[in-house]
């Protein structure tokens, strides 16, 4: 019995494994010119996983007594999370090693934190789903404060933990709640108990806890104000993590719950999500243009984009959760081209975050320039993007799921949001002569940059079947 | 070869347009004008070798969307070929004729290249026309129609610098709006009734759409009516009729040769080619052909009023235009379109010569178009004033009566009066005739003031008058040649017995059983070009009701239809004497009060203004059209969209747009800045505020019991 539950969760194990065993030969050679081959090493073994993961048997497999889910939905997530957090590791190499913070922490963390990750996606049970997080979330406050020297780095790292730390007790009360009420902590069992006929006052609030909890996480408003801050005050590799990979897995658990503990009531917590999806879309597209760090301003670019995946879900349909599945997969890719531009953008070799030193950067790098024009426009939503194509299906799900106000609401948040957006844009083509930024780029930025770019682009014509492969999961999801 | 006809035109423009820069001016004119007589030539081939049997040659696959699916494909039957030789005929000389007029225009500067671009229009011009009279279905059809409209404009608005030249030119584009819209939906219902738009589909059903009913705006129709109405509309708008016609005139300030080409001799007659090119369906829509006969009466007989007062030569035959476009709308209307199209088919000849001698007569007078500033020009450009009497001699229709002898329009013209007369419209008849006599005293007029009297105006531009150069006049005299013969070679084809129209159009026709019928063809020698306009006996057995040969094709059979109980053409031939010559009267009196006017007395015009003062400026001022329209429609419609465009745009949607765009969303992002404190128990306590709200809204708003 014990054997098959391993052989389910036996991708958690190899990475975890791994990372553990990296770091005991790290600490005893105690040498940090090892990271870089450290850096390649994880990349490698996550790359490896997840085509493993990706080629695996399909069906659904249950393990630890329902407390851990191997199933389509999940293996979606998985292959989506370590995709990115390992291409994020590779592009992190260059500009961490080159300031001197590239410790060999750094892409332990990295996998320790995917791990967490794996588990909050194929978490069955309101345990298995808090021991996955809060593993994710204890390596994310590590590396939030990864420049031990600099003061933002650390405020950051202290911020998130003590924010979080508040995020935790919300999701365990809720928890607690839920299982006073449930008398499970089972997925599996607490949907058995949860109807619409005779809800009780207490698993309503459970759920608002719960929801709240993993909102922190997403950075929805009203719980997203770490956000910026963390965001600017990181070192820009791990906010470029912090935007990808965490944001999937953290929306994909909220799925989970919902559905598979919550499922009888979309009613109830589809009210929430909406309320949580406006308010985050239009905080987003607002605060945004007051902007002049590219960080803070990825950082509200985020918030408003959670809210439209937020939409997705809070149709409460099959067809919901293929969008909010695809909106995410088309918001990693954005992201991370987007913040392979972020980390090129350099002075004298040293960093630079103000979008004013863009000033007329497409007569320099008109290359470079184009590839980050076609993001952004992709990120604004702007046909015929890949980014326009996330937004269509989220707002068709909502269409079809009976919130107009809400896909009009996203429409109208989305024009106010392109103005920021489309502001680098005129900076790169029109803006006015100023200093210079370097023309420098790695390969691995470089690349990054240009397959994301061209991804917005050549991904209409099938997304490179990531819609097929949503569509699947999101059926085993919502059955 | 209809294939060559039809692209040559296009290849034309193409390389005159976006090539003379690479190779040169003067071998991108020829190119363009080789091409079009390459066309001619083998339009005439094609127009006489043609047997009569329709034929559709496939060009190109063009649409195929639901049950909307037709082929791009040339339709040729004896109307196509009509239309090709005169539309190609008369392009090619009006290209030569260029070269002579556009020279040195002083519109333009030394050295700028403006001919290259007037070329490329005319062939591009062309080109939408033969497209247009080509088509094999309605949509092909109406490409071709707005092809034209837009060379059109282009070419009215050619003097680009000229602000009158632009306002004609939008005006034009505007007015035909109107028209193709009625086109447009004429179309749409069609595709409605038979789900289909090509022609030979819809003329196979026009009986059963003479059974149908239609709801459309507030009432319900008959749909064969309905739709024919429809169209006319469209053709109102293209060929300059009443209520429409308000563009014509305007036109005139594109260069001259575009006036002959475009505004006289093809696009405005492509309204007439719909209706003949529609009659299956025309001859099931009875009350929309009896409008069609009226608006062309009208037309014809308010055109020559207000010809009778112009100054402005150009304005004159325009007007002229006008009115004879509505004589072959009259025979068209009480279904003798074999006739409307002969009358087409001459007048593209003699209005073509008319306006080309015009634009050599202001050629020759630097660029003055007054007549009051002209005035005994006869001697100083002989070639000239020969070829504009010719013209005047064929449209005030000179011929001996009775007989088919005589200038084109003479047969032509009578032809349509008679038609008017048979098809029982006495209103038609009478306008016709009275319009024919006012033709005669404003054609002679013109000529009286043009070449006749002493020299008026400006000394020096009489000095220097000069006759034109050799490419202008020899297209003049090639186009008095069809003037003069065209309808005395033709008459027996397109008005003649109805075997021999028949043949020409390839419709089958049944010899009728009547004894007497056949008794009396013998007996006249079955010569019908004589017993159109001859023996009384020929009248006395058609008014019998008896008939030597009907029309017996079913609808599409053929390039017309005649519906089994149209007998205009026997009827016409049966005409009384005086029927057959009161147009000739009419204009023997036209001309000789033009005469009087003009010659004897010259003084006596001006006296006749002065005493009928009112009815003198009604007549100049064109029955006041224009500026009741202005008052009407343009007005309104401009008060309409300065409100919009102010209130609505301006105010509203721009004030709406800037005042959330520079007030409201600021205000929220200094909000969110103000929020984003930096301290960690500000954003706690909004995480706490969010939760509460949260909870209090699902324990009052939510689903627990």
């Amino acid at each position: 019995m014990m054997q098959a539950d391993l052989t389910v969760i036996l991708p958690e194990i190899v990475l975890a494994v791994y990372a553990m065993l990296a770091l005991i030969g790290a600490v005893y050679s105690s040498r940090d010119d090892l990271a870089p081959a450290l850096v390649w090493l994880t990349t490698a073994v996550m790359a490896g996983l997840a085509v493993w993961i990706a080629t695996g048997t399909g069906g659904t497999r249950i393990a630890f007594g329902g407390m851990f889910i191997d199933d389509g939905f999940a293996r979606f997530s998985k292959v989506a999370i370590l995709v990115s957090a390992a291409v994020v590791l590779v592009m992190s190499q260059d500009y961490m090693s080159r300031r001197g913070i590239l410790r060999f922490e750094y892409p332990i963390l990295v996998a320790l934190t995917s791990v967490g990750m794996m588990v909050m996606v194929s978490a069955g049970d309101l345990m298995s789903l808090y021991m996955g997080l809060e593993l994710h979330s204890l390596a994310l406050y590590v590396v939030a404060a990864l420049r031990r020297d600099n003061v933002k780095s650390t405020e950051a790292g202290l911020k998130y933990f003590v924010l979080g730390a508040l995020s935790s007790g919300l999701l365990l009360y809720g928890a607690s709640l839920v299982y006073g009420y449930a008398g499970t902590t089972v997925f599996a069992g607490i949907v058995q108990t949860v109807s619409q006929d005779d809800l009780s006052l207490g698993l309503l609030f459970g759920l608002v806890f719960l929801i709240s909890g993993i909102a922190f996480k997403v950075s929805a408003v009203p719980f997203h104000m770490w956000t910026p801050d963390v965001y600017e005050g990181s070192p820009t590799p791990v906010t470029a993590f912090f935007a990808t990979a965490p944001k999937l897995a953290a929306m994909a658990m909220l799925a989970r719950i919902l559905y598979d503990a919550f499922g009888g009531i979309s009613g109830d917590w589809g009210q929430v999500l909406a309320l949580l999806s406006l308010l985050s879309m239009f905080l987003g597209a607002v605060a945004g243009i007051a902007q002049r760090d590219i960080k803070r301003l990825m950082a509200y670019s985020s918030i408003a984009h959670m809210g439209y995946a937020l939409m997705g879900l809070a149709a409460g349909t099959e067809f919901g959760v293929q969008a909010m599945l695809i909106y995410m997969a088309i918001y990693i890719t954005m992201n991370v081209g987007t913040f392979a531009f972020i980390l090129m953008m350099e002075r004298d070799g040293r960093p630079v975050t103000d979008i004013r030193a863009l000033n007329l950067y497409a007569r320099r790098e008109p290359g470079k320039a184009l590839a980050m024009l076609i993001l952004l426009f992709s990120l604004a939503g702007v046909p015929p993007m890949l980014g326009f194509f996330g937004k269509f299906y989220v707002l068709r799900a909502a269409y079809e799921g009976g919130l107009i106000w809400l896909a009009v609401a996203g429409v109208i948040a989305s024009v106010i949001g392109a103005f920021y957006y489309i502001r680098i844009v005129y900076y790169m083509y029109f803006g006015d002569e100023g200093e210079e930024l370097d023309t420098r780029s790695s390969p691995a930025l470089w690349g990054a940059l240009m397959a994301c770019a061209a991804a917005m682009i050549l991904g209409i014509v099938n997304m490179f079947g990531v819609e097929a492969a949503a569509a699947a999961a999101a059926a085993t999801l919502v059955n | 070869m209809e294939t060559v006809i039809l692209f040559g035109p296009l290849v034309g423009a193409i390389i005159c347009g976006f090539g003379y820069k690479l190779i040169g001016e003067r071998a991108a004119l020829w190119t363009a004008t080789g091409l079009l007589f390459l066309a001619c030539l083998l339009s005439w081939i094609v127009f006489f070798t043609f047997d009569g049997a329709t034929q559709q040659i496939p060009v190109l696959r063009y649409i195929e969307s639901g049950s909307l699916a037709t082929e791009w494909a040339i339709r040729m039957d004896r109307l196509t070929a009509i239309m090709l030789i005169v539309v190609t005929t008369v392009s090619a000389f009006v290209h030569l004729y260029s070269f002579g007029y556009m020279d040195n225009d002083p519109q333009w500067k030394e050295g700028e290249s403006y001919k290259p671009r007037f070329f490329a229009y005319l062939s591009l011009f062309t080109f939408a026309m033969l497209l247009l009279v080509t088509s094999d279905n309605l949509v092909q059809l109406f490409t071709g129609w707005e092809g034209v409209g837009v060379a059109s404009y282009l070419l009215i608005g050619f003097y680009y610098r000229k602000p009158s030249a632009n306002a004609a030119a939008i005006k034009a584009f505007v007015v035909n709006r109107i028209g193709d819209f009625g086109f447009a939906l004429g179309i749409f219902a069609l595709f409605f009734l038979v789900d289909s738009i090509n022609l030979d589909v819809i003329f196979g059903q026009a009986p059963e759409l003479a059974d149908t009913r239609l709801t459309f705006l507030w009432g319900e129709w008959n749909a064969a009516n309905l739709v024919a109405f429809l169209l006319f509309v469209g053709a109102m708008g293209k060929s300059a009729q009443l209520i429409l016609h308000t563009w014509l005139p305007d036109a005139m300030e594109g260069p001259t040769p575009v006036s002959a080409l475009i505004h006289a001799a093809t696009m405005v007659t492509a309204g007439v080619f719909l209706v003949c090119r529609m009659s299956p369906l025309m001859e099931f829509a009875p009350q929309a052909t009896a409008f069609i006969t009226v608006i062309g009466a009208a037309t014809a007989f308010f055109a020559a009023t207000v010809g009778l007062v112009q100054t402005d030569i150009k304005r004159v035959i325009a007007y002229s235009t006008c009115s004879q476009l509505g004589y072959m709308f009259v025979a068209a209307g009480v279904g003798m379109y074999s006739a409307a199209m002969f009358h087409l088919f001459t007048h593209a000849f003699f209005k073509a010569l008319l306006f080309l001698g015009a634009g050599s007569v202001i050629h020759a007078m630097h660029h003055e178009q007054e007549m009051t500033e002209y005035g005994g020009l006869r001697k100083k450009i002989p070639y000239t004033f020969w070829a504009m009497m010719i013209g005047t001699l064929a449209i005030t229709g000179v011929g001996i009566p009775l007989t088919s002898i005589g200038f084109a329009g003479f047969l032509s013209k009578d032809a349509i009066i008679e038609s008017a007369w048979a098809g029982g419209s006495g209103f038609g008849f009478w306008a016709l005739v009275i319009a024919a006599g006012m033709t005669s005293f404003y054609s002679w007029r013109l000529i009286f003031l043009t070449f006749f009297g002493e020299p008026r105006g400006d000394r020096h531009a009489h000095d220097h008058a000069h006759e034109s150069p050799m490419s202008m006049l020899i297209p003049l005299g090639v186009l008095s040649l069809g003037a003069v013969f065209s309808g005395m070679i033709w008459y027996g084809s397109f008005f003649g017995h109805a075997d021999q129209v028949g043949r020409f159009y390839g419709i089958p026709v049944a010899e009728a059983a009547a004894d007497a019928a056949v008794a009396h063809d013998e007996a006249t020698g079955g010569e019908a070009a004589e017993q159109g306009h001859g023996a009384a006996a020929g009248g006395e057995a058609a008014a019998a009701g008896e008939h030597h040969a009907a029309f017996a094709g079913k609808p599409g059979e053929g390039a017309l239809y005649f519906a089994p109980d149209n007998h205009v053409l026997d009827d016409a031939h049966a005409a009384p004497a005086w029927v057959k010559v009161s147009p000739f009267v009419a204009m023997i009196l036209g001309l000789a009060i033009a005469v009087w006017f003009y010659l004897v007395n010259p003084a006596l015009p001006a006296r006749l203004a002065e005493n009928q003062r009112p009815l003198y400026l009604f007549l100049k001022n064109k029955w006041y059209f224009d500026e009741i329209y202005d008052a009407v429609f343009v007005r309104p419609v401009i008060g309409l969209g300065r409100v919009f465009w102010k209130r609505g745009d301006g105010s509203a949607i721009d004030g709406f747009l800037n005042g959330v765009a520079m007030g409201v969303v600021p205000f929220f992002t200094r909000l969110a800045g103000k929020a984003q404190t930096g301290f960690i128990f500000t954003y706690a306590f909004w995480m706490v505020l969010g939760i509460v709200a949260l909870v209090t809204w699902m324990s009052i708003g939510g689903g627990a019991q």
